[in-house]
């Protein structure tokens, strides 16, 4: 069962970048299935099945936002694919796509028809110009293979699809704010409700789902959803692209059954082969930069003592206290020379950086955050900052326009709980703080 | 539908906002607005002001919210249960977020022609913590004019968006904005660019704070040593319906007449907005009807005692 | 492809006042029709990359002809322009340096990329070389955390940076073997 691959399967075939040879290996079958044999409805019903959740960090049952989607008469209804991937340790989506872009183009047919949307976008960061191209040329491809325009396979049903690029801002990932960009405005997320199932794109009701997500609707109307809902363990069915960085042997994008334990996928020979340059884990941050960071010893195990595996549930295990979660599958690995309170520093000026400004708490409070930690990382902070950090944290989250501010807000919490130890030394040895690392927290080690 | 806010109970229409329920009700239970403008449509949610915390969803589904949220721009539900002034949580998070506007905003007041009706210097007086542990360097920009008739001081902006939306909704071109993003967000022309529409000035009497002042008025007197006066005259752009901001018989400042919350009024059903001619052209007292003072509901710290004031005078009904 | 007709696009001779080649005029046409009618803003942001790639920089005259050709105000151009982070609305070396500083390349040497690049170049992070050829900016995740440290030239990407690969990329950018 090991090293099943439901999405890239065919990465490495010569070529899998063009119509011809995607098509020869399988390529544009569910879009056939769907179209010719199966109502909107019943493809909705098998994606419901297979359990599938959103792939953009939230985990929201796909088959489930799709049946809220709004269905109004005589209004246009749009799916948009979220291919914004901007949340640091997140790179997934831009090798499906640059690898084996008609995956997501059937994808969006096939979801398209689901949602009956005639008009289709894939909104992408503006980095990504050169996918953007590789996009566009797929695309042209299928129009010429009546997959895409009137009338697809004859049989009534069009759709017109098209990519968007952005213009750098990881705000235009949030959903709302993605779609004001869309719009062609600043990427200001929306004041919610109304939500975009029944107010998205130009006040029509919208999906917005992530690449990953819009990819295994393919193998999940291929096999069938209960084929899909049998990989995985509990409510974490199907594979997962897993972008892993940071200080690993192999780092690298992987696609895992999910349940694959956390061990392996840090030290086994078929994933990232353990922690570069021969030291030890000190931390990880398992699902991009706004889940809590967690120190080695909550790594490969809960505070209970089971092994942590790559599931929604796992990761989340021991909530605030010990766990963490999937998020988007960007794994970031912290080796035993790393600064705890120099990255918490570098993720909170992120935030800062990303900001719309909007609203006053993450406008003004992740501001000061960056400010504080810089202080503390340069050796002029003092204790009492620490408990400022925890302060301005509370101030924050829940009180802003869209979940930027809790991101923002999470990671310096979570890093407080487990490092609390670093951050004191910071201010007890300023001098040498400025020229070494901390080294590995106090905690027991596991082997 | 029925909403209760702080144990009183209100019957509205649907789609009515909690915050418009509370204006409803009066009193003690509206929470304070710093970007919401019932009059502009698309304004609120921003400032984070207006946070209440709601206690039962509605009959149907009577869960809690987990989150604050603001009221200002949250449909009522049937049988919602609200708490403003009777929630600790509330007061928390306004207070953290008239904190977070405060932390950078300037030490302004004593030379500030808001000072004294400004909603920021109220909140701070009733949210803010004595002293802020902020110890950073304030993000400081220059004042500067926009046209000859509006100084804009954006040390002093909170980015409310409602003169964006003055810009978008009364005037026929916009030419000012909100530039970059986060923390270096501020409203500019960009360009150098006048600001120059018949009805670009309300954009003055639209601003919560100090950043948008009339250049005609600035620094001349601080406003509470100044009598405002009902006026009304024949103009043909605009209702004509001002007050004027007096010092014997001079006339200092010509604004359009607010009501409890800030905003203009309503008069003859529609928002007696005033033109650029009204505000900044006649400051003659012969083109002129006085009716009599005005009244000033405030409660401004500043105010008090200061104005003639609805505790001391009859109230004014609004309609 | 595209099947959505519109009338009225803008003709050539118009925006060419403005400064734009007929081909980037040409793909701007092409682009507005992604969108219904009505909502031709929406091809804003692909044309101000566009507008850049032809110009180098986003002047406040491309973003004004940007303007005219969506029939929209100016003003709207320049808060969408000044929002997102790739559009250099201040004039910029020939080539942009833009490299990531975010965590994931943090943690495998991009502060020391940076500073390599810095002396290198003998400019501060934000400078222009005096000949103006390079411009050093950082910016924030370019999602290829897994290749650090990594920086982008003109949408292209240049991964797994040592000092060496700095060198060489520099050379192959100033003799014109890696062109824009
Ligand atoms: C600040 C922020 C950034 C986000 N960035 C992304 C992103 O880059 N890509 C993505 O797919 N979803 C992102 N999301 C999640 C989206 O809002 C949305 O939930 C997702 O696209 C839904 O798709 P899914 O259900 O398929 O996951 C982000 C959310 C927030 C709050
Ligand atoms: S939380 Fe931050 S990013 Fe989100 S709307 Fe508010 S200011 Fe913008
Ligand atoms: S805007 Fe208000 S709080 Fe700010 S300086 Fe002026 S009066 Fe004071
Ligand atoms: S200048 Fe005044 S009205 Fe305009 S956004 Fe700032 S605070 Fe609001
Ligand atoms: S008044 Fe409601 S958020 Fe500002
Ligand atoms: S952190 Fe540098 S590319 Fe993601």
């Amino acid at each position: 069962m090991k090293n099943r691959k439901l999405l890239l399967e065919n990465v490495h075939i010569p070529g899998i970048e063009t119509y011809d040879v995607y098509r020869k290996n399988g390529g544009y079958r569910s879009v056939e299935k769907a179209i010719k044999s199966l109502t909107p409805d019943e493809v909705v019903e098998e994606v419901k099945k297979s359990g599938l959740r959103g792939r953009g960090g939230a985990g929201f049952p796909t088959g489930m936002k799709w049946s809220f989607l709004a269905k109004p008469e005589g209004i246009p209804r749009y799916l948009v694919c979220n291919a914004d991937e901007s949340e640091p340790g997140t790179f997934k989506d831009r090798y499906l796509m640059e690898k084996i872009p008609h995956l997501l183009v059937e994808g969006m047919i096939t979801a398209s028809y689901a949602l009956g949307a005639n008009t289709s976008y894939i909104y992408i960061r503006g980095e990504f110009m050169y996918i953007l191209h590789i996009l566009e040329k797929a695309i042209a491809e299928a129009y010429d293979n009546g997959f895409l325009g009137k009338n697809i396979l004859g049989k009534g049903y069009d759709l017109d699809l098209f990519v968007v690029p952005g213009g750098g801002a990881y705000i235009c990932g949030e959903e709302t704010a993605l779609l004001e960009s869309l719009e062609g405005k600043r990427g200001n997320p929306r004041i919610k409700p109304p939500f975009p199932a029944v107010k998205g794109l130009w006040g029509a009701p919208t999906v917005v789902n992530n690449v990953e997500t819009i990819a295994a609707v393919v193998p999940i109307v291929n096999d069938g959803g209960e084929a899909y809902a049998a990989i995985g363990i509990g409510k974490s069915t199907g594979t997962k692209l897993i972008s892993a960085c940071g200080n690993l042997v192999k780092p690298g994008v992987y696609e895992i059954d999910l349940g694959l334990s956390i061990e392996e996928f840090i030290y086994g020979d078929d994933y990232c082969q353990g922690i570069a340059n021969n030291k030890r884990l000190k931390a990880c941050v398992p699902g991009g930069s706004s889940v809590p960071i967690l120190p080695h010893y909550l790594v490969t195990k809960t505070a209970n003592g089971d092994d942590r595996l790559m599931s929604y549930e796992s990761l989340a295990e021991g909530a605030f206290a010990s766990g963490s979660m999937l998020g988007s599958g960007g794994f970031i690995v912290f080796d035993e020379d790393q600064c705890i309170v120099r990255n918490t520093w570098n993720f909170t000026r992120f935030y800062a950086h990303e900001s719309c400004g909007q609203c006053s708490p993450c406008r003004e409070g992740t501001g000061w955050m960056e400010k504080v930690l810089y202080r503390l990382e340069t050796g002029n902070g003092n204790l009492r900052d620490i408990d400022l950090l925890a302060e301005i944290n509370k101030k924050i989250e829940g009180n802003t326009i869209c979940p930027l501010g809790d991101a923002a807000a999470w990671p310096v919490a979570a890093a407080i709980r487990h490092f609390r130890d670093e951050f004191e030394w910071h201010v007890s040895h300023k001098e040498e703080a400025i020229k070494r690392n901390y080294g590995l927290s106090k905690e027991p080690m596991l082997a | 539908m029925k909403v209760t806010i702080d144990d009183i109970e209100v019957e509205v229409e649907a789609g009515t906002s909690i915050l418009n329920a509370a204006r409803k009700i009066g009193g003690e239970v509206v929470p304070p607005a710093m970007c919401y403008y019932s009059k502009l449509p698309g304004t609120g949610g921003k400032c984070r002001t207006c946070l209440v915390e709601v206690a039962a969803g509605s009959t149907a589904d009577p869960r809690p919210m987990p989150k604050l949220v603001a009221s200002c721009s949250t449909p009522v539900m049937d049988g919602m249960i609200v708490k403003n002034k009777t929630s600790q949580r509330v007061h928390e998070g306004r207070s953290a977020v008239v904190e977070f506007l405060l932390i950078n905003h300037p030490l302004d007041c004593p030379v500030c022609d808001q000072a004294g009706e400004c909603n920021l210097q109220d909140l701070g007086y009733e949210h803010g913590s004595v002293k802020t542990r902020y110890e950073e360097e304030r993000r400081t920009f220059d004042p500067i004019d926009i046209g000859d008739k509006i100084k804009l001081h954006m040390n002093r902006c909170i980015l409310c968006y409602r003169c964006v939306e003055v810009a978008n909704q009364l005037t026929e071109k916009r030419v000012h904005g909100v530039m970059h993003r986060g923390e270096h967000a501020e409203i500019s022309t960009y360009i150098e660019h006048a600001i120059d529409n018949e009805f670009s000035g309300n954009m003055i009497d639209v601003c919560p704070v100090g950043a948008l002042t009339d250049r005609t008025f600035r620094f001349k007197s601080r406003v509470w040593f100044l009598k405002p006066m009902e006026a009304e005259c024949d103009c043909t752009k605009c209702a004509g319906k001002v007050v004027l901001w007096m010092f014997g018989k001079e006339i200092y400042r010509v604004t359009g007449r607010k009501d409890q919350y800030g905003e203009i009024e309503t008069i003859d059903n529609k928002t007696a907005w005033i033109c650029n001619e009204c505000r900044y052209d006649k400051k003659d007292l012969a083109k002129w009807k006085v009716i009599g003072p005005r009244v000033i509901d405030r409660h401004s710290v500043i105010s008090q005692g200061k104005y003639e004031t609805s505790i001391n005078s009859p109230i004014k009904k609004i309609n | 492809m595209p099947n959505m007709k519109r009338e009225n696009n803008i003709a050539q001779t118009a925006a060419e006042f403005n400064g734009f080649s007929k081909e980037t005029i040409a793909k701007f046409n092409e682009i507005k029709n992604h969108f219904p009618v009505g909502k031709e803003k929406s091809a804003i942001i692909r044309m101000l990359h566009l507008a850049q790639t032809e110009v180098g920089w986003l002047s406040t005259e491309a973003m004004d002809a940007v303007a005219t050709f969506l029939n929209i105000q100016t003003i709207e151009v320049y808060e969408v322009a000044t929002f997102y982070t790739m559009f250099h609305v201040n004039p910029v070396g020939k080539h942009v340096f833009e490299v990531c500083r975010t965590g994931p390349c943090m943690l495998v040497g991009s502060d020391q990329i940076i500073d390599y690049i810095s002396e290198k170049l003998n400019i501060k992070v934000g400078e222009t070389t005096a000949d103006g050829e390079f411009t050093l900016k950082t910016v924030e995740c370019l999602g290829a955390c897994g290749y650090a440290p990594v920086l982008q030239c003109k949408y292209k990407f240049h991964e797994n940076l040592t000092k060496d690969k700095v060198d060489e990329l520099i050379e192959a950018y100033r003799s014109g073997i890696i062109e824009n």
